[in-house]
């Protein structure tokens, strides 16, 4: 007891200047053990820390405390406290130790999610993110903590914003794979298909040694909004991906690949047997909303191509070549689609016709000037950026080495092991 | 459209009554033209006109072609009597026994199963191989270059006679390396270019060709002829039509009859233009086939090919398919054309179809459907799949039954195109710079795991 009030003091005491902190953060990771073995006792102690002030002492605190079995009554409590800790807390001082902050937040996910009420934990977390993230082009493991949140609550648009910003810096490539994975499946909830596509594509071509249920689950998906959005399915995935992935992925995934063959065949009665056949399949990997949705998109992609070769068509034309029972089953698909901004059409009731336009879309007007203008400069920082990355590995030592074993000896001097000449 | 097809049949009628030839006004009796036109358009083939044009092996294999395919017993009879006498004449033991059994005594007892004569050819042949062997061992003791090669070229003709097609090419490639004048690589590759044809083997054909074409000095224009033909053969089992077209245009007049182990100069005409209206497209056609003065002799051996073309390149499309599918029944009976009519028809088809669609900024498709002949529905479904193939620019109004043509707004397509490639490269690079931190994190895992 003695030892753990000491403590208390003397976070209270070094939690001003930054010098302080770092001398302190020694004292408590020597300490840590100590505070572990008496983890039941520490609550009251809490009380006696302000947590935006003495963040990283309250932090160490918290991590002991909460590291034993929690029961579903102390999980309100815990809850409350975390989130009030994330809250106020000081960024700089958690940041000296983010495995046990990465950890509170995770025991504090797992609490929300005993609770049964995720919807308590979305903002908390986007709190602890921010605070954690050393730009926004870091990746922590707190995001897919964080999806997942918004997933099980269904707060989608929470999740918008973590989506939107480009991710480069990763911590561990699981991070990774989960945030993609989930991400995705939040996009695909929106129906920004276009969005879900490239983050499953990322889990599918990332470098990986061995074959991870993440990225199999992905690949299913990816396979399914690539129905949907583009209307075919990936034959072979891009040569960046690695071998492993290439070889086995698509034997795991063989319902899924035989659907994309029965889509590309373009026989609407064709993929619903086959859909109706492997139905506890699909909905054992809980996809089967995506499916259906994948199913009805081939109407779409029909009605589509026939505005390709027609400029007037009869309902019944459309009914008879898209495969749909009636005219009016056609009148509805056609009408949807207007509306989503899917095909530019008009409908004649008298005559029963179909008139189609042409994209009315004439690239004049200012908005779509600063459109284009807006991506070029986007595409051009990106391009610097990619630049900068390229200097700075080709001024890199082990790079160098390499290549410069690597490179072709025409000369006594070449075959020193550091390159004197290098020649680029 | 009347008007036309009412000219073009008293032309005809004029030709068959007059017994004057084409255009050229060259004098041709009836019978003579007879039997150089024994594909005359309606009528069923004359089969012993068609049979005088070849001769050898191939003569046999077209009229049990014919005799296989044709759904007239009448003309399967008489391509079997006429394959039976061609087979009698020869040493074929293998395809007699194969026409005899076709035959099944339907012909009477002269055309029944002559087993003396049988054996007495197969004991002639075993004397005669053994003899061919103990000379060429002997030749091939004395290393007598000119002799080695003989003794390999009589064994080559001896297997071709006798249908062992396998081993007649093997000898005649085993003269190669007795071969010491061009004149003798010449002949080699001529043999086994006919072996190769009769076999079916059309890669052989090629290379023998080239390297027949690469001894320039012993070629004489009716060989030239020949390998211009064989080549143009080889195309057309490979499906290559353009290539197989200018092949056959390029065959000379003095090819006449010195092929007619392979083809005959009737068949050059039908198989060149063919390809050519297939294939080709207007100004090719004009330049190379209408205007082609070589060529024209040819195409007056089959005057309804020569019909076609014309009216093809005049726009009449309806006398000139008119044709096609008077010529089609026959066509089928032609052992190199009959797998490959149906796409031919199909091309030229299409190919009339977007012609005639080109000019025009709207088409009445009522109309157009006369001029083909077609119902309007059809014609619908043509065009759209030509449309979805993008071979017509157009968009069919299908309430008003017209066709109007479109023409991509280029600026907005460029738009469209460069924001897309924006996107493109921005997934791309974003992907790329993720990939790399990836890579780099797990290159340092390994590093410290090292260390």
């Amino acid at each position: 007891m003695n030892s753990v009030e000491g403590l208390v003091n003397q976070i209270q005491g070094l939690s001003t200047t930054a010098s302080d902190v770092l001398s302190l953060q020694n004292l408590l990771k020597q300490a840590d053990d100590s505070l572990h073995a008496e983890s039941t006792r520490l609550l009251p102690f809490l009380d006696q820390l302000d947590p935006s002030k003495h963040s990283l002492g309250y932090l160490y605190f918290l991590e002991a405390c909460t590291a034993g079995p929690v029961t579903k009554e102390q999980a309100g409590s815990y809850v409350l406290m975390i989130a009030r800790f994330i809250t106020s807390c000081i960024a700089e001082q958690i940041r000296l130790a983010p495995d046990k902050f990465i950890t509170v937040c995770k025991r504090f996910k797992d609490q929300v999610l005993l609770l049964e009420e995720p919807l308590r934990g979305v903002a908390p977390m986007l709190t602890a993110i921010r605070k954690l993230q050393s730009s926004s082009e870091h990746l922590t493991a707190l995001h897919p903590e964080f999806l997942l949140l918004c997933l099980l609550s269904r707060c989608y648009k929470a999740g918008l914003s973590i989506l939107e910003e480009d991710v480069f810096e990763v911590d561990q490539p699981r991070d990774l794979f989960l945030f993609c994975y989930y991400g995705g499946m939040i996009s695909i909830g929106k129906k920004w298909f276009r969005k879900a596509l490239e983050l499953l594509h990322n889990v599918v071509t990332a470098p990986m040694s061995t074959v991870n249920a993440i990225a199999v689950e992905a690949f299913k998906k990816y396979i399914l909004v690539s129905l949907i959005h583009h209307g075919q399915s990936p034959t072979n995935l891009p040569k960046y991906a690695s071998s492993v992935a290439q070889r086995n992925l698509k034997n795991l995934c063989q319902p899924y690949i035989e659907l994309a063959n029965s889509y590309s065949n373009g026989k609407i009665a064709d993929i619903e047997t086959y859909v109706e056949a492997n139905k506890d399949k699909f909905e054992s990997d809980n996809n089967l909303g995506l499916v259906k949705q994948a199913v009805s998109s081939m109407y779409k992609r029909n009605i589509q191509r026939l505005t390709q070769t027609y400029l007037t068509l009869s309902l019944q034309d459309i009914a008879n070549r898209v495969q749909l029972n009636s005219p009016k089953e056609a009148e509805m698909h056609v009408l949807q689609m207007i509306k989503d901004g899917e095909i530019y059409a008009t409908i004649n009731q008298k005559d029963g016709m179909v008139r189609f336009l042409e994209d009315p879309e004439q690239y004049k007007t200012c908005e779509m000037i600063e459109h284009i203008d807006s991506s070029i400069q986007r595409l051009m920082t990106l391009s610097k950026k990619l630049n900068g990355l390229d200097e700075l590995m080709s001024c890199d030592p082990l790079y160098l080495l390499k290549a410069g074993r690597e490179r072709q000896r025409f000369d006594f001097d070449d075959f020193d092991n550091v390159p004197q000449r290098f020649n680029i | 459209m009347d008007g036309i097809e009412g000219a073009s049949n008293p032309m005809m009628e004029e030709m068959q009554a007059n017994g004057t030839g084409g255009v050229d006004g060259s004098p041709l009796t009836s019978t003579s033209r007879r039997k150089n036109r024994p594909i005359v358009s309606g009528e069923p083939l004359d089969i012993e006109a068609y049979a005088g044009l070849y001769t050898g092996r191939t003569k046999i294999k077209r009229l049990m072609f014919i005799a296989n395919h044709c759904d007239n017993p009448g003309m399967q009879l008489e391509a079997l009597r006429m394959a039976y006498d061609e087979i009698k004449r020869g040493e074929n033991t293998h395809l007699y026994r194969e026409v005899v059994q076709k035959i099944d005594g339907r012909l009477g007892p002269n055309y029944a199963m002559d087993a003396a004569w049988c054996s007495t050819i197969e004991r002639k042949a075993e004397q005669r191989k053994e003899k061919l062997e103990s000379e060429l061992n002997a030749y091939r003791t004395n290393l007598i270059k000119e002799s080695i090669r003989m003794g390999y070229n009589d064994f080559g003709d001896f297997y071709y006679a006798h249908g062992a097609l396998g081993d007649a090419f093997k000898s005649y490639v085993r003269t190669r390396d007795y071969c010491t004048t061009s004149k003798h690589i010449i002949q080699m590759c001529l043999n086994a270019i006919l072996v190769s044809i009769e076999m079916v083997q059309f890669s052989n054909v090629t290379s023998y060709v080239s390297k027949a074409e690469q001894t320039p000095e012993a070629l004489d224009p009716p060989t030239v002829a020949k390998l211009c033909c064989a080549a143009g053969l080889a195309h057309l089992e490979a499906k290559k039509y353009k290539l197989a077209a200018r092949k056959f245009l390029e065959v000379g007049p003095e090819l006449g009859n010195s092929y007619s182990e392979v083809i005959a100069p009737q068949d050059v005409a039908t198989y060149g233009g063919l390809c050519a209206l297939a294939s080709f497209d207007r100004t090719e056609l004009k330049n190379k086939v209408i205007d082609n003065i070589n060529f024209r002799d040819f195409l007056e051996l089959v005057p309804e090919v020569r019909e076609l073309i014309n009216d093809f390149y005049s726009s009449h499309y309806a006398s000139c398919l008119e044709y096609l599918g008077n010529l089609k029944s026959n066509l089928m009976l032609d052992i190199h054309l009959y797998d490959l009519v149906e796409t031919l028809y199909d091309q030229i088809r299409n190919k009339a179809l977007i012609q005639y669609t080109l000019p025009f900024v709207s088409v009445d498709m009522r109309m157009m459907a006369d001029a083909f002949k077609t119902s309007v529905v059809g014609l619908e479904k043509e065009l759209e799949a030509l449309i979805t193939d993008n071979q017509i620019q157009a968009r069919i109004d299908s309430h008003n039954k017209i066709l109007y043509a479109r023409h991509a707004d280029q600026r907005n397509a460029t738009f469209q195109r460069v924001l897309q490639t924006g996107n493109e490269f921005d997934q791309e690079v974003r992907a790329m710079l993720l990939r790399s931190s990836l890579l780099k994190y797990d290159y340092n895992i390994r590093a410290l795991r090292k260390h």
